[in-house]
């Protein structure tokens, strides 16, 4: 038996910060509030540092309270980032970190609420949850960095690790198919999933930008450098030449491609690269972000290939449903027949059927 | 009106048994409303399989409701029945051993065909071959009768006519031990209401059941149970897992805090989601989450925010979520995580009692990982025990285990409703200012600066401006909470951690030792919901002049203050327990007395009249005192 929830979800264009409170009196925060007295303990040259700048330097464009911001992370080089962050924060246990954002995020609507995690945190140990969160719709923003390797652990392969790689734990070469972690968000009921990645700051900042006026789980893959372990597996999108052949850049109603090749879809849906010349105008994919049906979406992410020839970079999907924890406060809310007093508790406990034995 | 013979008693023990799919449990719910609402005190014990619907017809299908009910206290479901209906040769053959000669059975004749007798090993019906004979056997064509008695209602199948069956033996019992049949009928009538044909054919055999009673001279004589002598106030039947749930509104309730549930489905502790999942409107939030640790990590993230954080779960669960749990201890977030025992190790007897988690609610966490833990002694006592555990998670910022149990939790008994406003003050308040200077000269935030008293720190929540501080599973320095990997801070740490949860102690009631002579060599010790049985064999060994004392923990850690002082005077401890002694080990390891441990672990409480045996054999070893045969 199904039943019509009977409730208004939030209205249509809500953002995701509506509800927290804002700065007002036109105080503005910098980076610098948003910068802990901790020391930053990152390997040098992580591209953690980067990302931490870039969201430092991203928080205060909010506009929100400083203590209404929390970051929740997980286990993982990527998870120390909340020390560094001057709000509210939680370095949690290996993987958990969207259920327990889930559950801060269920009961304070109040709150803009990150999860900062990283692929082996994310896509292993704590897959179940990451596909939850985003099946559920939570209001969270999660930044999945992925490295393709174990960092804190002195490079393990990861769920994001190629067949073949060697790895301390893989000496004769990884066996394990990767995950593709745009597909799996889309594939999980995500409904908003995006990629950047750590050396473009101005992107980086985009992304989160958009990530931050999503109401419902953003998911943010960051493509992030170990220096240490894997140093290098992104390098070819940090070339300005390379880069220019490989990343195919999404941009909500543009057509999708390089400056010099172009994606088209077959008669059977799927994609291709081919050079702009040889493409048929009429098969070239133009992004629609915001298309209810995920196929095309799923369609872009699966154009990734090992040798990093196309990526496919930017925004997937960013559509609107109702969140859960809107959700819920709708049903406690529309339940609710104003404040509960003590009378109402004795009624509760009472029930129904009750006896009485004088005295 | 009948014109039968009613005679009185003083208590009962009725068992009703059929096969998984009869409604054997819904009868016997609805025949202990109508007792409870006469003023009887009572018992009940729920026992069925794990199958929703095992084969029917045979052994592993069997479930079976029993209630004790007299006009005295009771403190167990009983050790015998006194009736068994028995639905189908299978019932019948899986209660035979339980009943003592001379007890009435009343038997559904129309079961008893060769195909269910050979599904169940009888060669012969047990009804026609004399192997009955030391019984008071009542044969009833239940299901043609009632068949019989909806011949009117020509809309329904006699598939769903047979269905009405239970309704028929309800009927019949009600009549038997003159019982009121409206709060039934009202039940009827809420459930089926949009099914008006199925409700009338439910009352029609109700009554019919009841009108075969009075009528058939198979039954000469029905039975009154007077009502019981218990203290003054409005009372109501209540389950473990639904005071549980209601402790757990009413003590957020009381403390302010709005009540979120992280919980993943889990027998036998999913009634506590059902339960709670409807009190929406008392502001309490449920997730039914992805698995057992996304239920507490959710909990412990609505801690954080500033809710009361609460998680329900059984054995394995409890087993999942102990890395959360760890991560609880070293955030000092109060959470509230309910593990209702069953049969273990692994899946185990899902829908049987045990009480085997004691070790794990007290050591299964990696390090040094003290927590709280609290055990329920009765069905009705889960509600105090929620309130005491919201009290203690609170005020110390501890995660606190509830250890109840498959007995408590489906078990009911009679509870006198507390009134709110009576209930213990639990004070919580947030952080709102700076507690510290900085080097600067600055106002600052340290969140393991701790309460002097009771080493809690402050419980600083987001949103609150100037007090943003990071938490986390690394060690934190001492006041600060900056991650630190300094051995002493750590040895440090681990110490006020342990201290913190063992100064609980000083604001619990002590132990208290019930010993009517007051000259008692014996002490019984027990914990949970052994309190019942452990109680009851008792009260029948001082019947036979045994002089025995009794104490109970409803504290498992820390143990009240005083429990070395309690234990040492004693020649002998006897402490019972549905597992292989944990308790005692604990016992043995913390206070170096030589306790006894008595245990069984067969997925039902105990006997009183085994308990019963045991404290006289005890009783007579160190005493020169002979003891009379015990009272039946």
């Amino acid at each position: 038996m199904t039943t019509d929830l009977g409730m208004p979800s939030r209205s249509p264009g809500a953002t995701g910060t509506a509800g927290v409170p804002h700065l007002t009196d036109g105080t503005a925060l910098t980076k610098k509030d948003f910068t802990s007295d901790q020391e930053v303990r990152w390997c040098p040259g992580c591209g953690d540092y980067a990302i931490l700048a870039a969201v430092q330097g991203f928080l205060p464009e909010l506009g929100l309270k400083r203590e209404n911001i929390v970051f929740v992370s997980g286990i993982g080089c990527s998870s120390r980032f909340p020390y560094y962050l001057d709000t509210y924060g939680m370095h949690s246990i290996h993987g958990r970190a969207p259920a327990i954002a889930t559950g801060l995020a269920a009961t304070r609507e109040d709150l803009s609420v990150w999860v900062v995690t990283g692929d082996g945190d994310a896509l292993s140990i704590g897959g179940n949850h990451l596909i939850h969160a985003l099946r559920r719709n939570v209001n969270l923003k999660i930044l999945l960095f992925n490295n393709e390797i174990y960092g804190l652990t002195k490079g393990q392969y990861s769920p994001t690790s190629h067949v073949g790689q060697v790895t301390k734990s893989t000496p004769l070469g990884s066996l394990d198919t990767p995950f593709n972690p745009v597909s799996l968000a889309l594939g999980a009921e995500a409904s908003f999933v995006a990629r950047t990645m750590d050396s473009d700051r101005q992107h980086l900042t985009s992304v989160l930008r958009a990530a931050a006026e999503h109401r419902g789980s953003a998911l943010v893959e960051i493509y992030q450098n170990c220096p240490i372990f894997n140093d290098g597996v992104f390098d070819v999108l940090k070339d300005r030449t390379e880069a220019a052949a490989r990343i195919l850049h999404l941009a909500d109603g543009e057509e999708v491609g390089t400056a010099e090749t172009v994606v088209v879809r077959d008669d059977r849906g799927s994609l291709d690269v081919v050079p702009r010349g040889e493409a048929d105008p009429a098969r070239i994919v133009r992004h629609d972000i915001s298309a209810t049906d995920p196929s095309a979406a799923f369609a872009l992410s699966r154009l990734d290939s090992p040798d990093l020839g196309h990526v496919p970079m930017g925004i997937f999907r960013n559509v609107q449903r109702p969140t859960y924890d809107d959700s819920l406060r709708e049903q406690i809310a529309s339940a609710r027949t104003g404040e509960v007093t003590d009378a109402d508790i004795d009624a509760l406990l009472a029930g129904r059927d009750t006896w009485t034995v004088g005295a | 009106m009948s014109a039968k013979l009613v005679q009185k008693l003083d208590r009962v023990v009725i068992r009703f048994a059929g096969d998984s799919g009869d409604g054997m449990q819904l009868t016997g719910d609805r025949f202990t409303s109508q007792t409870a609402l006469l003023g009887n005190d009572l018992s009940t014990l729920p026992n069925f399989p794990a199958e929703i619907r095992a084969p029917q017809g045979t052994l592993p299908g069997v479930s079976s409701f029993q209630l004790h009910f007299a006009d005295h206290a009771v403190l167990t479901p009983g050790d015998a029945p006194d009736v068994l209906v028995a639905m189908n040769p299978a019932a019948l053959k899986a209660n035979l051993r339980d009943l003592p000669r001379g007890a009435a059975i009343i038997v559904n004749t129309d079961e008893f065909s060769k195909r269910n007798l050979s599904k169940v090993g009888y060669a012969e019906s047990p009804l026609e071959d004399g192997s009955l004979g030391s019984y008071d056997v009542h044969p009833v064509a239940l299901t043609s009768i009632a068949v019989e008695a909806l011949a009117s209602f020509t809309d329904l199948t006699r598939k769903e006519k047979e269905r009405a069956k239970n309704m028929f033996a309800l009927g019949l019992l009600s009549w038997l031990y003159t019982r009121p049949m409206d709060g039934t009928e009202a039940f009827l009538k809420a459930k089926f209401a949009d099914k008006p044909d199925i409700l009338e054919a439910n009352l029609a055999a109700l009554r019919a059941g009841f009108n075969y009673g009075e009528t058939t001279e198979d039954f000469a004589v029905a039975y009154e149970v007077a009502p019981a002598t218990m203290p003054a106030g409005t009372y109501r039947n209540v389950t473990g897992n639904v005071a549980l749930s209601l402790g757990l509104v009413a003590a957020a309730h009381r403390a302010h805090l709005p009540l979120f549930l992280g919980s993943y489905p889990i027998t036998p502790a999913s009634d506590i989601l059902h339960t709670l999942a409807g009190l929406k409107r008392y502001g309490v939030a449920t997730m039914q989450a992805e698995d057992e640790i996304a239920g507490v990590g959710a909990a412990l993230g609505a801690s954080f925010g500033g809710a009361l954080g609460v998680t329900t779960t059984s054995g394995p669960g409890l087993a999942l979520k102990a890395e959360t749990i760890g991560l609880a201890v070293s955030l000092e977030l109060p959470l509230i995580v309910c593990d209702i025992q069953r049969g273990g190790p692994s899946t185990g007897l899902p829908t049987k009692t045990e009480q085997a988690d004691l070790l794990q609610a007290l050591f299964g966490r990696n390090g040094e990982s003290p927590v709280a833990v609290v055990a329920p002694a009765t069905p009705a006592d889960c509600f105090d025990i929620a309130v005491e555990a919201v009290r203690i998670a609170t005020t110390y910022r501890t995660p606190v285990i509830v250890l109840s149990d498959g007995y408590l939790a489906n078990g009911s008994e009679p509870w006198r409703l507390p009134r709110t406003a009576e209930l213990p003050d639990i004070v919580v308040e947030f952080a709102t200012e700076p507690n510290a200077v900085d080097d600067k000269g600055q106002p600052t935030f340290h969140p393991y600066l701790r309460d002097p008293e009771t080493l809690a720190r402050p419980w600083a929540i987001p949103g609150t401006p100037g007090l943003e501080h990071r938490v986390g599973g690394i060690e934190k320095a001492d006041v600060t909470g900056n991650i630190s990997y300094d051995p002493d801070n750590h040895d440090h740490m681990t110490r006020l951690r342990q201290a913190k949860i063992d100064g609980i102690a000083d604001t619990i009631e002590p132990l208290v030792v019930d010993d009517p002579t007051g000259d008692a060599d014996v002490l019984v010790l027990g914990w949970g919901s052994t309190f019942g049985p452990i109680a009851a064999a008792v009260r029948l060994a001082r019947a036979t002049g045994a002089r025995v004392a009794q104490a109970h923990l409803r504290h498992l850690n820390p143990f009240p203050a005083n429990t070395g002082e309690v234990l040492r005077p004693y020649q002998r401890v006897i402490v019972p327990e549905m597992n292989l002694g944990q308790l005692a080990m604990l016992l043995r390891a913390k206070y170096l007395v030589d306790v006894e441990s008595h245990t069984s672990v067969r997925g039902l409480p105990f006997q009183a009249g085994e308990l019963a045996d045991v404290i006289a054999t005890a009783v007579a070893s160190v005493s020169d005192v002979p003891l009379k045969e015990a009272a039946k």
